[in-house]
């Protein structure tokens, strides 16, 4: 059996709770949500918190409130299956839907959270072995280790950032609530991530992820899509989030994310230059397109080959455009 | 959903707050298969292992215990969920439906006469968990269409059927909790005509 290892439990009823317990016990504990991401690693002893803060007794973190004129608040300890039944998310924010509903299997999302899809670890072929397999390489930079087996020369772990809502929360422009011991601070859903593999987020470690918002979806047309091996299971190797904004036929606004092609999201910046003020056809969506796919710069510690994975960027971001269609297509794909 | 949080404040903050050390083991009462069990065990130990180890309900089976077979699946307030990723302390006053727990009385569920019929289960190793899942899409679908099927089964892996003969399987076994006198299809037993 792969067991768990030792730790203190405590399921605090309130989030004032669970800061308190957090700021006290340091950066030993660590707070667990659905467990289906810290369980796996807690087996293969990535990590081995001596004390765990179970976030299920909280009620003041589930929850999706709002309307699409107003924007929503998703409590950050929602049930990812909860957020797929929800109505206010399927139909006004299609690509958010599309996201949570590609993550790994149904059992899974009747499990894992979307704050603990935020929060997830970052992944590398290297890192997500068990403990054997890992001492057997004598370990590697981001965990018990000191060389990257990617990259040998870098300094930088490369590990991968996998998580499927990351890239589209920061399209629709997501904020992010955290609150500690000290206080609540509010911060964009991209100012979250930190390209290195190791340190890959912002957050302190005696903060709690307490909310999710997301700016009001009128005129919004979004949609989210992912390579991976198989159509269940995996973690995406490559996510395309698009949200785009229309006056009339012509694109006010445009947002282009790239998810699970480096340490953190990426933002194809040009890309969403390119189609402002323009129609979204054929030629538009080919120009952007060409234009993002640079920014994909695949290592070799996920699946498939490395051209293919870059050359994949470019059809997956002109499908993700085809999918948002120009304001009316029939697709349902928001306002 | 729980999206209206007033509803549960009336539970005292007290009683809902817990705590236990790393060392001690905690005393439990589950209740699995309708039955109240009350078990003592570390803090730190899955439900996959209670179940198997200290209640010795070995239906369900380990597979990678890391989330990514589904043989481990049970049923945790009706929905299947992964025995191998839960805690078991999280699992108190929940009901808990294990493979043991789908016969009705002394009658196998119409799910586990199908698959055993229609060679649904070879080596056996994945059906404790998918008969959990198939267990739960019918509950909330009676009819389902062959692809809700294939989504609400996408969790589990098997190695040996290939799956359409799962999927037959639980086809027959909807038809026939509504009809007791449905029989497979023509297809089903000897192949499709040519
Ligand atoms: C086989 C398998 C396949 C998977 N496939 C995918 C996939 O395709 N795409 C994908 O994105 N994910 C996938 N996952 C990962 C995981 O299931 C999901 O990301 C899930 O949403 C994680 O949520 P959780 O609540 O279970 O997280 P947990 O395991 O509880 O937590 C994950 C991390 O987030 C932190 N955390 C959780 N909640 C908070 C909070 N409120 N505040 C602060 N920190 C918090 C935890 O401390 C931990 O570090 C897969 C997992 C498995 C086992
Ligand atoms: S990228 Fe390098 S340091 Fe990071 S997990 Fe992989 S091998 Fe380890
Ligand atoms: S044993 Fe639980 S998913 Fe494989
Ligand atoms: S019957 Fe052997 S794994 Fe499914």
């Amino acid at each position: 059996m792969m067991r768990l290892p030792r730790f203190r439990y405590h399921a605090p009823a309130t989030l004032g709770e669970a800061a308190a317990i957090l700021q006290g016990e340091g950066s030993q504990a660590m707070v667990v949500a659905g467990g289906t991401d810290l369980y796996p690693n807690m087996k293969r002893r990535h990590q081995t918190p001596k004390t765990l803060i179970g976030l299920r007794k909280i009620d003041a973190l589930r929850g999706v409130k709002g309307s699409p004129a107003r924007g929503l608040w998703i409590g950050p300890a929602t049930i990812l299956t909860d957020l797929e039944e929800s109505a206010l998310v399927r139909e006004h924010y299609p690509g958010l839907y599309e996201a949570i509903h590609s993550i790994s299997t149904p059992i899974l999302r009747n499990m894992g959270t979307i704050g603990g899809n935020i929060c997830l670890d970052t992944r590398c072929n290297y890192y997500n072995q068990n403990y054997e397999w890992r001492r057997a390489i004598n370990f590697c930079m981001k965990c018990d280790g000191d060389t990257c087996w990617v990259a040998p020369g870098s300094d930088v772990c490369l590990a991968v950032s996998s998580s499927d809502t990351a890239p589209i929360l920061c399209a629709f422009g997501a904020r992010i609530q955290l609150v500690s011991k000290k206080g609540t601070r509010t911060i964009e859903a991209k100012d979250l991530y930190r390209r290195d593999g190791i340190d890959y987020l912002t957050k302190r470690s005696d903060e709690i992820l307490a909310g999710i918002t997301l700016p009001p979806a009128a005129r919004w047309r979004s949609s989210y899509r992912k390579l991976r091996r198989r159509e269940a299971f995996d973690f995406p190797v490559l996510g395309v989030a698009a949200c785009v904004r229309f006056d009339g036929e012509i694109v006010a606004e445009a947002r282009l994310w790239l998810g699970a092609v480096s340490m953190a999201p990426v933002e194809a910046a040009e890309a969403q230059a390119a189609l402002v003020g323009r129609r979204l056809t054929e030629e538009t969506i080919e120009e952007a397109a060409r234009l993002a796919y640079p920014l994909a710069k695949p290592v070799d510690n996920t699946d498939f080959g490395l051209r293919w994975r870059k050359e994949m960027t470019r059809h997956f971001v002109r499908e993700a455009l085809l999918e948002v269609g120009p304001p009316g297509s029939p697709s349902g794909r928001g306002n | 959903m729980p999206q209206n949080v007033k509803r549960r404040r009336g539970r005292g903050r007290d009683s809902a707050a817990a705590s236990h050390s790393s060392r001690s083991k905690v005393h439990l009462r589950l209740r699995v298969n309708g039955e109240e069990q009350e078990v003592a065990c570390a803090p730190h130990s899955t439900l996959l292992e209670v179940l198997r180890e200290d209640l010795r309900l070995t239906g369900t089976k380990h597979g990678c215990e890391l989330g990514e077979c589904g043989t481990c699946t049970v049923l945790l307030d009706g929905r299947p969920q992964l025995s191998c990723l839960l805690l078991t302390l999280e699992c108190e006053g929940r009901p808990i439906v294990t493979v043991e727990g789908l016969a009705e009385g002394p009658r196998p569920h119409p799910l586990q006469i199908a698959f055993a019929e229609l060679g649904a289960a070879q080596c056996g190793y994945c059906t404790p968990g998918i008969l959990c899942a198939a267990r739960s899409l019918l509950d909330a679908r009676p009819s389902p269409t062959r692809q809700e099927i294939r989504e609400a089964l996408s969790g589990n892996l098997c190695r040996c059927t290939g799956y359409l003969k799962i999927f037959e399987a639980v086809e027959l076994a909807a038809r026939r909790m509504k009809d007791p006198a449905a029989q497979p299809s023509e297809e089903t037993l000897h192949g499709r005509r040519l």
